[in-house]
């Protein structure tokens, strides 16, 4: 994993009602529920503690209330948290007035919105344009580097269509490359594909896959689909309630969900695309030699499935240098990618 | 998670003492024993006149106080009032000159370079973008400046007749060559004012820019009926003002709306004050102004800009809080600043909303510069009021129909425009020629017209005998008015006295001996039951200070009478005509486009029809309040309808319900609080519209502020002014917190 922390987020509290400064401090940082409750508070953050790593891509998922946007909110400063700490890139992110947030913001942090947040009087190239231009760039070198952009996410040629004559796909096509404009270090991505049909969404996934193999951005991508979130993250952090329930990667999420609630999404998962077969397998007494029979042991079992499936004998799994380090079974496989029980 | 629904808290059955079942009870019982008590006491009926708080009269003094004596440290109020008239004047200078004065080359000088200035900073803008375009525009402007600042100054002062001075001081610079030109140009010793032809072309060319050749010829026909029937000068007179006072109104709206999305304090001193001045009638703005600042031209424009402000600001609100969030949001994550957030996203995000204010800006500029003849302002309106007053009906009518026209261009060109320019097509236009052709049209037009108009006067303005309606037709329309009227008087009178007698005395009757605590204690229950005690205390605090007070319940019985005589007329027709159109789209289409005729004329106009008719008098009155009030009722009734899920009729059409039953038993019911809204609207606009009539008659509130008019009683006009924004108030607020009450019971909202 990487050392390289980009954004160190601690004890970070959202909440709303009357007072909620008042309210924290009154219960010295740490309200119970029950206390929320009682007072009429409605905590949409409740202690939330993670790292981001530098070039992962973290994924936050939970349903609609479970305060999954207001976290990414509270790291972009769209909302302040009201209590807690926030690092980004070794500065104190909540300690930055307006004039050094904009300039942050100009620089550092590029965000893509559900619902696309296109400016409806603009045409493609001058919303794309806009962060630039705000910036104070010149039309000529804004506009090179908007076309470039907009070469990038494959809509050359409709530089001068307004938003409301393209299609759902195309207008977040536009957005992301908006928020790509200003080569952000960190891009924020909020449900980016929630508002599009499915097809067109596999489309975007596939689309986000192949722009993050080319650009290596360090990314905060928000979504309630878990099935998206296994297919982009690097790791996943799961909320409910507010609070962080889970932070892991979606294969330990799948083999060890840390509640009930994780294990229902787990449940459902794709596991022939999370879980390696070292994960599933037979130990074996290491240093013999693999003889290249073998499948490897951090590939997918939906990669070997077949293989392993066809053999009538547990199939050797081996390290990167071809050691034996187990075998496995058509059982266990077949245990593992059809079975709605915990492995 | 367990978090308490607030909406269950409405649907609980009301513990307290005025709950539903008992408060119709408790409400005549209150009623009833108000009354009562008003029968011993008499002063519960009429305010005794001993105990009238001489308001009235403070407010006269205050105004005489600050016309006369107030200072505000370094100059006094008269030197700030005349500050203000002689920078409104300056504008209203220029357009006049533009459009029907005419004026001598040299004061053209400044237009000149301000053009100047305006087009190369667009040019520049184009290529270099708006910073660079600023210091071009203020660069020329500067140089102008520093190089003419003799002659323009004294341009400005009128004094470039013959000043001695000025020939022998001033500094021949550059700036002074395209005023020589100009002279050279025009021969005479006055340049025209812009020939009609070119103001009709301009026109035509714009509305066809704007939408097509349909909304062109409507809008050439139009224009050349100003024209054709020698009313040309006096329209542009009264375009003038309108010119001048549209871009003030719309900019202090802009401002002030943008500011009180930014300033919690400004929101709530300013948002009731918006309210307010909207609810008081037009007539009631020209009594403070004329004390302040006379009667004439500039206190007409005043009196326009305060008035046609408060919508544009309404608009400006509206547009900034429905901006959606993602859109704001993406500003903010794209670094603008609040001032870029403002310019950049919120304000060109709502252009469609704002432009929607500027086009009420627009058609509230038209009818108040009408009425505004009532304090000196020239034009069209002056026409029309001495017309009127004299009885010529064929005058009447041809400036009547002069001003509708002026409005009905008015409305459908800057309607075009904001769906034009909100449209958001892509436009594949290669050339720059092809991309401004219309202006490039205009401007060949525009110079073949000026040059032409030296040949021929007929260019600049008709002479009398091409005119295609002239002053004998005119005379002819009288008589032939009179001699329908003439004729019509036979069926027309018995009804209008049998109706009057029969009908309307006893309304007048009623309402005029009803005591003002009846009437204050129906709105405390209401507003109680409605809103709780604030809304309780206000409003019975509002009637009782502003209306019984300072003694103005018996006009304010008069004003009951109009508006709720209109109304039951309003509904009457409005209801129906509602449900009609609700259920037939040919008549949907057909009902709402005359709606949307009716509400562009100026009030002023409606008179006209309601004394051809009844001649001058109570049926008249009302006859004219009906058709301007009448619009929101159909509109809301029709709309009201149109919200009515589909799958809610249809589950009573497979329910079996005949179409009776299905309009009654499911849809109006649901309809019922956007309706109610309809009769909101249609209160307020009866209100404004009693003051107009004042112009033929009555005894009420409006009837007052007319009569303040002519002596500069500020008092008597502000105070009944504000007599009738109360009672609207008042019913505005029952009515809304009613229907969102309704609405959010029915599930609509």
């Amino acid at each position: 994993m990487q050392d390289n922390v980009q954004i160190e987020c601690r004890n970070i509290w959202k909440v709303f009602g009357a007072d909620p400064h008042e309210f924290m401090r009154r219960h010295n940082g740490a309200p119970t529920d029950e206390a929320m409750h009682n007072e009429g508070y409605i905590g949409a953050v409740r202690d939330v503690s993670f790292d981001v790593h530098q070039g992962e891509i973290l994924i936050i998922m939970g349903l609609s209330g479970s305060g999954k946007s207001t976290v990414v909110r509270c790291i972009t400063r769209l909302n302040d948290p009201t209590s807690g700490k926030i690092n980004f890139e070794g500065n104190d992110l909540l300690a930055a007035d307006e004039k050094e947030l904009i300039e942050i913001r100009r620089h550092k942090m590029g965000m893509v919105f559900q619902n696309f947040g296109l400016l409806p009087h603009r045409d493609v190239m001058s919303n794309v344009a806009f962060p630039l231009e705000v910036q104070g760039v010149d039309r000529v070198a804004r506009e090179a580097k908007a076309r470039e952009m907009i070469d990038l996410v494959g809509l050359g040629g409709r530089e001068a269509y307004f938003p409301r004559e393209l299609s759902g796909g195309q207008q977040q096509r536009v957005g992301i490359a908006r928020s790509l404009a200003v080569e952000p270090d960190v891009w924020f991505l909020d449900e980016p594909f929630s508002a599009l049909d499915p097809l067109i969404r596999a489309e975007m996934q596939d689309e986000f896959i192949r722009l993050q193999k080319m650009l290596k951005k360090t990314i905060v991508f928000i979504t309630h689909d878990f099935e998206e979130a296994t297919k982009l993250a690097d790791r996943i952090g799961i909320m409910k309630d507010g609070r962080l329930v889970q932070l892991s990667t979606p294969e330990e999420m799948v083999l060890n969900p840390a509640d009930d609630y994780v294990a229902e999404f787990a449940k459902n998962a794709p596991r022939d695309r999370i879980v390696t077969v070292q994960a599933i397998m037979e130990p074996a007494d290491s240093g013999k030699g693999g003889n290249g029979t073998g499948v490897s042991g951090r590939s997918l079992i939906g990669e070997v499935a077949e293989q392993v499936l066809n053999s009538d004998t547990p199939v050797n799994v081996t390290d990167s240098k071809d050691n034996l380090i187990g075998t496995i079974s058509r059982e266990r496989i077949s245990r593992a990618l059809f079975s709605k029980e915990s492995i | 998670m367990t978090v308490a629904d607030p909406s269950l808290d409405r649907v609980k059955p009301n513990s307290n003492w005025l709950s539903s079942n008992g408060f119709a009870v408790q409400f005549v019982g209150a009623i009833v024993a108000a009354s009562i008590l008003s029968f011993v006491f008499s002063g519960l009926r009429i305010w005794p006149t001993e105990l009238v708080v001489p308001v009235k009269e403070w407010i006269s003094d205050f105004f005489r106080w600050l016309d006369k004596e107030a200072t505000l440290g370094l100059f006094t109020v008269k030197d700030a009032t005349r500050t203000v008239s002689w920078m409104l004047k300056q504008p209203l200078i220029w357009s006049e000159y533009l459009l029907w004065k005419g004026a001598k080359p040299f004061q053209f000088l400044p237009v000149f370079w301000l053009l100047a200035a305006a087009f190369s900073a667009f040019f520049v803008y184009r290529v270099r973008g708006a910073r660079t375009a600023t210091y071009v525009a203020f660069g020329i402007l500067a140089l102008v400046a520093i190089d003419g600042l003799p002659h323009i100054l004294l341009s400005l002062s009128k004094a470039v007749r013959a000043d001695p001075w000025l020939e022998a001081s001033a500094f021949i610079g550059f700036s002074e060559w395209p005023g020589y030109l100009l002279d050279a140009l025009t021969p005479g010793s006055k340049i025209k004012a812009l020939p009609w032809v070119a103001v009709v072309a301009g026109f035509a060319i714009f509305a066809h820019w704007v939408g097509g050749w349909r909304l062109a010829t409507l809008v050439a026909l139009c224009m050349s009926y100003l024209a054709l029937t020698g009313l040309w000068r006096e329209s542009m007179k009264t375009f003038s003002l309108v010119v001048v006072a549209v871009p003030f109104s719309a900019i202090l709206g802009l401002f002030l709306g943008v500011w009180v999305t930014r300033s919690k304090r400004a929101a709530r001193v300013l948002t009731p004050m918006f309210d307010l001045m909207q609810a008081t009638p037009h007539l009631a703005y020209l009594v403070p102004v004329v004390v302040m600042f006379g009667a004439g031209q500039v206190p007409a424009l005043i009196a326009t800009v305060i008035f046609a402000m408060p919508p544009m600001a309404r608009c400006t609100i509206l547009a900034l809080q429905t901006v959606p969030a993602d859109v704001i949001e993406s500003g903010h994550m794209s670094g603008c600043t609040s001032r870029q957030m403002l310019w950049k996203v919120q304000l060109p995000a709502s252009q469609k909303t704002l432009l929607m204010g500027l086009n009420q800006v627009i058609m509230q500029t038209l009818a108040m510069v009408v009425i505004a003849s009532l304090v000196g302002a020239q034009g069209l309106g002056h026409k029309l009021l001495f017309s009127l007053q004299q009885l010529k009906l064929g005058y009447a009518t041809m400036q009547g129909i002069a001003i509708v026209l002026m409005a009905v261009v008015l409305d459908r060109i800057t309607q075009a425009y904001a769906n034009r320019s909100t449209d958001y097509e892509h436009r594949d236009r290669s050339t720059a020629l092809q991309q401004h052709i219309h202006l490039i049209i205009f401007g060949v037009v525009l110079f073949v017209l000026i040059v032409a108009a030296y040949f021929s006067r007929d260019v600049s303005v008709l002479s009398k005998k091409l005119l295609l309606i002239d002053n004998k037709d005119a005379l002819e329309l009288d008589k032939s008015i009179k001699q329908i009227t003439f004729f019509l008087i036979d069926y027309v009178q018995p009804i209008r006295d049998w109706v009057t007698v029969y009908v309307l005395i006893p309304i007048r009757n009623f309402y005029q001996a009803m005591p003002w605590a009846v009437v204050l204690t129906g709105y405390a229950m209401a507003g109680y039951k409605l809103g709780g005690w604030r809304l309780s205390a206000l409003l019975s605090g509002l009637f009782f200070f502003i209306v019984v007070l300072p003694g103005n319940w018996q006009f304010a019985t008069t004003t009951f009478y109009y508006v709720s005589s209109a109304l039951g007329v309003c509904l009457i027709i409005g209801l129906p005509l509602g449900v009609w159109s609700a259920r037939s789209p040919t008549a949907a289409k057909i009902i709402l486009a005359i709606c949307d005729t009716l509400q562009t004329f100026p009030s002023f106009i409606y008179l006209l029809p309601a004394i051809m008719l009844f001649k001058v008098g109570e049926l008249a009155i009302i006859f004219a309040i009906v058709p301007y009030a009448m619009v929101p009722a159909i509109r809301y009734t029709y709309l009201g309808l149109k919200l009515v899920p589909e799958v809610t009729s249809e589950a009573a059409r497979m329910s079996g319900a005949t179409a009776w039953q299905r309009l009654f038993k499911v849809e109006l019911p649901i309809a019922v609080p956007e309706i109610m809204l309809g009769v909101n609207q249609t209160i307020m606009m009866a209100l404004a519209m009693t003051a107009i009539t004042a112009l033929i008659g009555g005894s009420d509130l409006g009837q007052e502020i007319y009569r303040a008019l002519p002596t500069s009683d500020a008092g008597r006009g502000v105070m009944a002014g504000l007599g009738i924004a109360t009672l609207g108030i008042i019913v505005d607020r029952l009515i809304n917190a009613w229907a969102d009450g309704r609405k959010r019971d029915l599930g609509l909202i």
